[in-house]
């Protein structure tokens, strides 16, 4: 896993190598903390702007919350490293459990 | 029940027992717990066969019936079925992979007890006003009607012992994922292993949607919120689709490891490698995904409208494709095999017979426009128990008789075991064939009597008579249980001679340890690989090293027992002044005990190297 320290005193370990993946995470993490604000006041906007209707406003601020979410288990908790294989399968398959069964209560019992 | 330690006295044994950690000796507290609900739902059988038997029966009353059934029902799918198979991979599943134990000992401790203390809490219902009584899926409707604290007691003590089977399921995939031996890949494991991988999954996707009904069902009938109550707003059907979303998984969760269990058995007596292994395993997968897609098939009647019953009837067909495969597999298995009738071997083959006919059976019943005519009449009640009969309850007894020796060190009687066989499967086909046909004769499911001159009496008579074969069935088991522990003749590694996977490579019962050494695997069957190559043990993946073992610990039973307490507050809240005090006590206890956990520090122990290197004599390999 590249998020592991390079303290192992193991002689094979590429310092550099892994230096430069460390800054290039950093980067990606700066950035994506950086569009996460962004997307958080354009909701704050959307939510406040007196033009638009709230057909448009809901979905909007969903799309926007899944964006986050994804961002937040990629980048943050490094969910793009290798070895998150299994925690993201249960965590797909929880989700759309949890999906068919909103889907379900919203079309056959309350509509 | 332990043959393991006679040396020490009664109380040494009982404290270690009710402190212990170590999945072998928790996979024996699920089944005598287990063993000991399944004798009590067995007898609530019998009392509802015996008020059956003949028309205008007054042996129970209406209102006892219904009590009597819902924890017939209740004890046998919540208290029995799950803890014994629970037991079975508690005592295999880790031993199958290679591994010393389960990932988190402790918790797999405190999955037992808090299932333990529900159980208990849930029965204690007898003594203190009436049980349950509106079925085991306990539809809101008529739950919240049910007077008297009976409901409460079902609720309360369901979501105590759901707790730790959620606790074990996670428990479970944790182990699988993370601690297996070297050279165990995922297509390399054992079938019962793969079973116990998806059913948890199931258990981790199924029992939240359970939790959140019963929290609903408790917070309408303790502190007057109105979830299912139609004339305040509410809802009833939402309580049946949390049910069913939970409860269709739920027999999966059932019988998925039934069919490892079965699979283990053809393989081993037709000393044969499993036919289409990968086959096996991907439709144990699709079982457990197609599972989530088929919950609203319980509620055709409901009226949910012609597009979500076409929906829901044509994914519940879908599942017998899976189901065919595996069939099919267990018959190819067993074709050109050398096969030896032991009594495992007996419960599997009359399994696929069996099993089938309740699969046919469900077909029939996933047919929308047919459940009209099939609803709530004894046909349903045919279908399921001969799936769960004849699926579930066969594989305990198969596997019952297959892990014996694994798990105790002796082997039980073969005769004896043959005896129970043929008792209970001429009791089985006995009691629920004949159901089906008073179902579509217009028998109504979940009555208390009926009249004479309908031409129900002679099916009824059959029916119970039937009942008594399995109940003379479980007798001879125990006899033979019995006679087993008191002989106490010890056998080897393999007692079957055809072992093929790892459990079959070390002592029976195993050292605490498990495995001296890792065990190095080398493909599918990895004992049977090394024994086709004439070696005697597994080969060891590591040297000689110590090995870290956790402490016992009590605490599991005393977080579960504050939780048994405060449950008693929770429901005579209203009714006593001393229920508020004693919920703050008990959820102080739970409390309480799980900061002592967090805050003191347990690093286990060690076995040194040199004391491993002293006990040769117990020839302990890899």
């Amino acid at each position: 896993m590249a998020n592991q320290q390079p303290n192992s005193g193991n002689p094979r370990v590429d310092i550099e190598y892994r230096r430069k993946k460390s800054a290039e995470e950093m980067k990606h993490q700066v950035i994506t903390f950086a569009m996460m604000i962004f997307l958080t006041i354009v909701a704050f906007v959307a939510a406040g702007y007196e033009g638009f209707s709230a057909w448009f406003i809901v979905p909007f601020i969903l799309i926007l919350a899944i964006v986050q979410v994804i961002f937040q288990l990629y980048y943050f908790m490094h969910m793009s490293h290798k070895g998150h294989e299994a925690p993201a399968l249960f965590l797909y398959s929880g989700a759309f459990v949890g999906f068919i069964t909103i889907i379900a209560f919203l079309t056959v019992i309350w509509w | 029940m332990s043959t393991l330690a006679q040396k020490k006295g009664f109380g040494a044994v009982l404290w270690d027992y009710l402190t212990t950690v170590d999945h072998k000796k928790i996979a024996i507290l699920y089944l005598i717990a287990g063993g000991f609900f399944f004798l009590l739902g067995g007898l609530e059988a019998m009392f509802i066969r015996i008020q059956l038997a003949v028309p205008n029966n007054d042996f129970v009353s209406a209102g006892l019936y219904n009590e009597i059934l819902t924890m017939h029902g209740t004890t046998m799918i919540f208290l029995a079925a799950m803890p014994l198979i629970f037991a079975f991979m508690n005592a295999v599943m880790p031993l199958q992979i290679g591994a010393r134990d389960v990932a988190f000992p402790f918790l797999n401790s405190l999955g037992f007890w808090l299932f333990f203390f529900g159980g208990v809490f849930l029965n204690l219902s007898w003594f203190l006003g009436g049980a349950p009584d509106a079925g085991w899926t306990s539809y809101a409707s008529l739950s919240l009607a049910s007077e008297g604290h009976g409901i409460d007691f079902y609720a309360l003590g369901l979501q105590i012992s759901g707790a730790g089977t959620l606790i074990g399921g996670i428990n479970f995939l944790v182990t699988i994922i993370n601690m297996r031996a070297p050279g165990m890949t995922y297509m390399r494991m054992p079938m019962f292993t793969w079973a116990t991988f998806v059913t948890s999954a199931l258990i981790l996707f199924a029992f939240p949607a359970l939790t959140v009904g019963l929290f609903l069902l408790v917070f309408d009938r303790m502190f007057g919120s109105n979830f299912f109550d139609a004339s305040m707003g509410g809802n009833t059907i939402i309580w049946e689709h949390f049910f069913w979303i939970f409860g269709h998984p739920e027999v999966y969760i059932l019988v998925l490891p039934a069919f490892g269990i079965f699979s283990e058995i053809f393989s081993i007596f037709s000393r044969k490698r499993l036919f289409g292994y990968s086959s096996m395993v991907f439709a144990t997968v699709l079982i457990g995904f197609l599972g989530f897609m088929v919950w609203a098939h319980h509620m055709f009647t409901t009226g949910m409208g012609p597009i979500a019953n076409a929906i829901f009837a044509v994914a519940t067909m879908a599942i017998a494709v899976p189901t065919g495969i595996k069939i099919f597999n267990w018959l190819f298995t067993m074709w050109g095999g050398s096969i030896t009738f032991t009594t495992p071997m007996l419960w599997a083959v009359a399994f696929i017979p069996s099993f089938v006919a309740g699969g046919v059976t469900g077909v029939m019943l996933a047919s929308a426009a047919q459940d009209y005519q099939y609803h709530d009449s004894y046909f349903v009640v045919a279908h399921f128990h001969y799936v769960i009969v004849g699926g579930v309850v066969f594989a305990l007894f198969a596997g019952a008789h297959l892990y014996w020796p694994k798990m105790f060190g002796t082997m039980l009687n073969e005769l004896l075991g043959k005896i129970t066989f043929v008792l209970f499967f001429i009791g089985f086909h006995l009691t629920f064939f004949i159901q089906h046909f008073l179902g579509l004769w217009g028998m109504p499911r979940r009555i208390f009597t009926f009249l004479p001159g309908q031409g129900l009496e002679t099916a009824n008579m059959v029916s119970t008579v039937g009942a008594f074969f399995m109940a003379a069935a479980v007798i001879i088991m125990l006899i033979n249980i019995v006679i087993t522990s008191v002989k106490n003749e010890k056998v080897g590694n393999d007692p079957w001679g055809d072992g093929r996977t790892l459990e079959w490579a070390i002592p029976s019962p195993p050292p605490f340890y498990n495995f001296k050494q890792l065990p190095l695997v080398r493909g599918l069957d990895a004992y049977w690989l090394e024994k086709m190559e004439g070696k005697k043990g597994m080969s060891p993946a590591e040297p000689l090293g110590d090995i870290h073992m956790p402490n016992n610990s009590f605490i599991p039973f005393v977080i579960s027992f504050g939780l048994f307490v405060a449950a008693f507050g929770a429901m005579y809240r209203a009714d006593h002044s001393w229920g508020i005090p004693v919920l703050i006590v008990g959820l102080l206890i739970t409390l309480g005990s799980m900061f002592i956990r967090s805050v003191k520090d347990d690093h286990g122990f060690h076995i040194h190297k040199e004391d491993l290197e002293d006990n040769n004599d117990k020839g302990v390999k890899a």
